[in-house]
């Protein structure tokens, strides 16, 4: 059998020809998937060493005299944005999405393979235009990763008067064109390329995340899309969509008339789906990694997708949670709390029901389930801590404070960290054929998951002291004692260690390539798709000849009557022994 | 099993260090003790759910161990344990979400028999305007702002001439008397925040918002700017003071009024203080996001561009009004051009400068 044959089925495929059509201006999803992963995990240590130079200044103020006021700003401004859009929605969607969608569905590619590859290269050039930013004069802007007018692009803020917010600007569009293109894959995948007997409610519940997540996408980025252009035009041509009169630097600004919080409302319209957007595919991870290292059945699948729903629904009604002492009007503070709270319901549904999973099950504590268990005890911290700020009264005196800071990192950036480590782990064997490194792996588990608690977990509590986040130094506050600078200097040691750690999961990688144990096709002994493909690794094509054919749902383990303790998708009733 | 010792430490941790933390409210010191029986509500429940879960994870973890050649159970759906457990959080969401609403309606219903105060925030100073005798406070414009009118008041309106003005970020309030806070902003986003009060609300330039609290304890306190507004946004530091009627009533009349402030003649302090130099460039040696003023007339200052300059009238009047073309070495090019200050306003400032290397 001919893996690269151009047609299957009658079906013409995308053929590869040579090194460059294979491995770099490939069509395959497979390549394009780990394409997206290697430049968001390139990126994403370029935030976490942005993060480390923060925490340097906050833990030892002065230490390093290139810290100035202004970089610090442009720190944080970079690190926040690189997390948040070039790293973790790249790297869930573009990265797992791409990889898992056509394999778990049983198809041999994305709907469009051209367009998902152009997605690629438009993301690429989105990271290129970001990185610009570092190399203009007066460096990138460190206008705060929410980008508000009017001082993001006035004076007085870092690259406000410079290149770097236009980069900025522009780099946001240029990959939500590139999102545009990939989204538009994903969805049109799932809802036409779906092999025989994949019924949506049998699909993994994986792929019922990703394709939420990538709808959420296309319907907010558009918001944040339309809020980047006004911004540009409001710093190049002076029309004034977000800038009121302004009086600066002595004299009376060429604006008038625009709307600050304007830009708020269209920033958060996005902001908050693209919480969702990240949370929705770790929630997809946990799911498959708990049910197949726990060896058990998902409790409740209906439930789950109702529930995942009933979020990607919600999500769309919660932004203004964002700005409860923003200045808007006071009044739709009731009914921005009350769709808050509300969206726990499904959420706390979709924690029990992985709970639930766990029990009178065979829980295997492998590398991906210990990473699934500490993602369940951080989630559950850092959305409960969420209830504390969704409810308006009790933000007041809590917004903008460190307590945001902890909250926000223990549910968006650890959590989500906690899952696609997992998911690595786990997906790892499929992609290379070889597993990774147990005790390193281990290793890197325990520091990742201790060392993130220590520094995130203290913050919350000089939120309640009031020590107001965004602060380069805190030296001339009398309220804020002596402690909260060693309490700083601890969670920077803490922050250098856990820094450090990530190395080994990147040593591990590369090295595993080459060294780590033959996977054997199946090592987790999972029921979706993408384990049962003829060839491990999955070649060109992912199926040979014939397409799988699916008879039952993702997570049949411990069916009663069977010899084994899973039963595969693709395996017919008749052929379970 | 490393797991689960590790994992009960941390949630056993997590419930303990809430009696123990070094770190908690900072004292109260107005009306909105409520808000913080909203949070220690929220911390209670959220708190019952955090233990009950972790804990029913850990105990899994410990019974249900893989055993070679055993099957977990096949249960894929239980309607009716589902149904309690959404019942049971909507109870709990309710028990949140009811107390947080009714707190919030106190905290945007405005009194009506309330002292008025006008806080302005500019990048990085806090100044602050009482109504004055009248009653009234007169209009402004975002048009009118000027290094003189720095509160952008319409000269030609009567309702303004007895408006005081505080400028040099230190308001004082009267104690256990309601006060309501018009914000307005000239520049950016700043926003209004007291740790005692727990009150908080941005000011936003072109539009009004309003807070409200009652202080009930003497004392100072810090305003510490809680919304990013730019490099020097940690240093937009301002006071309160809580003061007895009668303190209050003797410093308010101590301040100037707007007619009182347009026929005053330059003064230096009083400029860089309105314009709000000082929130970069200390005047007691310390060093800021700009250099201190304070003995530094005179000296030699090296520049990044590598040349070095005497620190005279001629550098700081450029410094002033071209900021970029000599930025001393060692600090970010932040600072924004004052091109339009008057030559009189500018050897005020000098001048000014001059008084602090004496």
């Amino acid at each position: 059998m001919d893996q690269n044959s151009a047609t299957y089925e009658g079906q013409k495929m995308y053929d590869p020809k040579g090194w460059w059509d294979t491995y770099v201006f490939s069509q395959d999803h497979k390549v394009i998937a780990l394409q997206y992963v290697c430049v968001a995990l390139a990126i994403g240590l370029t935030g976490m060493f942005l993060s480390l130079l923060m925490r340097m200044q906050l833990g030892f103020p002065g230490l390093f005299e290139s810290i100035d006021a202004g970089s610090y700003y442009q720190d944080v401004t970079m690190h926040g944005m690189i997390m948040v859009i070039y790293l973790l929605t790249a790297l869930f969607l573009g990265g797992f999405g791409n990889y898992l969608i056509p394999l778990m569905l049983g198809c041999r590619d994305m709907a469009f393979p051209f367009v998902n590859m152009l997605s690629f290269w438009m993301y690429f050039l989105s990271v290129i235009i970001l990185v610009a930013s570092f190399f203009v004069e007066s460096g990138p802007t460190g206008a705060g990763w929410t980008l508000y007018p009017p001082q993001s692009i006035l004076e007085g803020t870092p690259g406000g008067d410079g290149a770097g917010i236009i980069l900025m600007l522009a780099s946001l569009a240029v990959f939500i064109i590139a999102f545009t293109m990939g989204g538009l894959n994903y969805i049109t995948t799932v809802l036409q390329s779906r092999a025989k007997g994949m019924t949506l409610m049998r699909m993994p519940l994986i792929i019922w995340c990703i394709f939420l997540a990538t709808f959420l996408g296309l319907l907010a980025f558009p918001a944040l899309l339309v809020g980047a252009i006004m911004l540009i035009f409001d710093r190049v041509l002076e029309t004034s969509f977000f800038m009121p009169e302004i009086f600066k630097g002595g004299e009376v600004l060429d604006y008038g008339g625009g709307s600050p919080v304007l830009f708020q409302h269209l920033f958060w319209f996005f902001g908050h789906p693209e919480v969702y957007i990240i949370a929705l595919p770790a929630f997809g991870i946990i799911s498959e990694l708990i049910s197949v290292h726990a060896r058990k059945n998902i409790f409740g699948y209906n439930m789950m997708v109702w529930a995942l729903i009933a979020i990607a629904g919600i999500a769309f009604i919660v932004w203004a949670h964002h700005m409860y002492v923003a200045g808007m009007n006071p009044y739709l503070g009731f009914f921005f709390a009350t769709t808050t709270l509300i969206i726990a319901v499904p959420t706390a549904i979709k924690v029990y029901n992985w709970v639930l999973t766990l029990w009178n099950a065979n829980i295997k504590m492998t590398v991906p389930m210990l990473y699934c268990l500490a993602f369940l005890v951080t989630f559950l911290n850092g959305g409960l801590t969420g209830l504390f700020l969704g409810n308006v009264a009790v933000d007041v005196p809590l917004s903008d404070t460190y307590f945001v800071v902890g909250h926000f990192h223990m549910v968006m950036a650890v959590s989500p960290v906690l899952a696609l480590y997992g998911g690595l782990y786990h997906w790892y064997p499929s992609v290379t054929g070889r597993m990774l490194n147990d005790t390193l792996g281990k290793i890197h588990f325990w520091i990742t998951f201790i060392g993130t608690y220590l520094i995130y977990f203290p913050m919350h509590y000089i939120g309640f002291l009031g020590v107001p986040r965004r602060y380069y130094s805190n030296e001339q506050y009398d309220f804020i004692p002596q402690s909260v600078a060693d309490l700083n200097q601890f969670i920077t040691i803490c922050a250098l260690i856990v820094g450090l750690a990530q190395f080994i999961l990147l040593y591990n990688f590369i090295v595993s390539l080459k060294k780590g144990a033959i996977a054997s096709k199946n090592p987790w002994g999972a029921c979706t798709l993408e384990w049962q493909a003829l060839e491990s690794p999955p070649g060109h094509g992912n199926w040979g000849e014939q397409l799988p054919v699916v008879y039952r749902w993702p997570y049949e383990y411990g069916l009663p009557g069977a010899t084994a303790d899973f039963v595969p998708q693709n395996v017919p009733d008749e052929k379970i022994t | 099993m490393a797991f689960v010792i590790v994992t009960a430490i941390i949630v056993i941790g997590t419930v303990l260090w809430n009696f123990v933390s070094p770190w908690w409210f900072s004292p109260l010191a107005s009306n909105w003790g409520f808000l913080d029986t909203t949070i220690l509500i929220s911390l209670v429940i959220t708190g019952i759910a955090f233990v009950l879960i972790s804990a029913f994870i850990l105990y899994c973890v410990v019974k249900f161990p893989y055993r070679e050649g055993h099957k977990s159970e096949y249960e894929p759906e239980n309607a009716a344990l589902e149904l309690k457990l959404t019942i049971i959080t909507t109870i709990g969401v309710i028990a949140l979400l009811a107390p947080g609403l009714y707190a919030w309606k106190l905290y945007v219903e405005l009194p009506t028999d309330a002292l008025e105060v006008e806080g302005v925030g500019q990048q990085w100073v806090w100044s602050y305007r009482f109504p004055g005798e009248d009653g009234v406070y007169g209009n402004t414009s975002g048009r009118l702002f000027s290094s003189k009118n720095t509160f952008g008041l319409d000269p030609d309106d009567p309702y303004g001439q007895d408006d005081i003005l505080i400028r040099g970020g230190e308001v004082h309030l009267p104690i256990n008397n309601k006060v309501v806070f018009q914000l307005r902003s000239k520049d950016v986003l700043h926003d209004f925040y007291v740790p005692q009060f727990r009150a908080k609300m941005d000011l936003v330039p072109g539009q009004q918002s309003n807070l409200w609290f009652e202080p009930t304890v003497l004392g100072t306190y810090e305003v510490a700017c809680a919304e990013y507004c730019g490099t020097g946004h940690y240093a937009m530091r301002g006071t309160v003071v809580v003061d007895t009627q009668e303190d209050f009533n003797k410093w308010l009349a101590e301040q100037p009024t707007f007619a009182e402030t347009m026929n005053e003649g330059a003064n230096g302090e009083q400029i860089v203080q309105t314009l709000g130099c000082v929130a970069c460039h200390s005047i007691d040696g310390s060093d800021g996001i700009g250099p201190t003023w304070r003995d530094t007339y005179g000296t030699n200052r090296a520049l990044a561009s590598g040349e070095t300059v005497v620190i005279d009238d001629d550098y700081i009047k450029t410094s002033i009004v071209n900021p970029m073309s000599q930025i001393a070495e060692g600090y970010a090019p932040v600072m924004p051009a004052y091109a339009t200050l008057s030559d009189e306003e500018l050897t005020a400032i000098t001048d000014y400068i001059k008084t602090l290397s004496e």
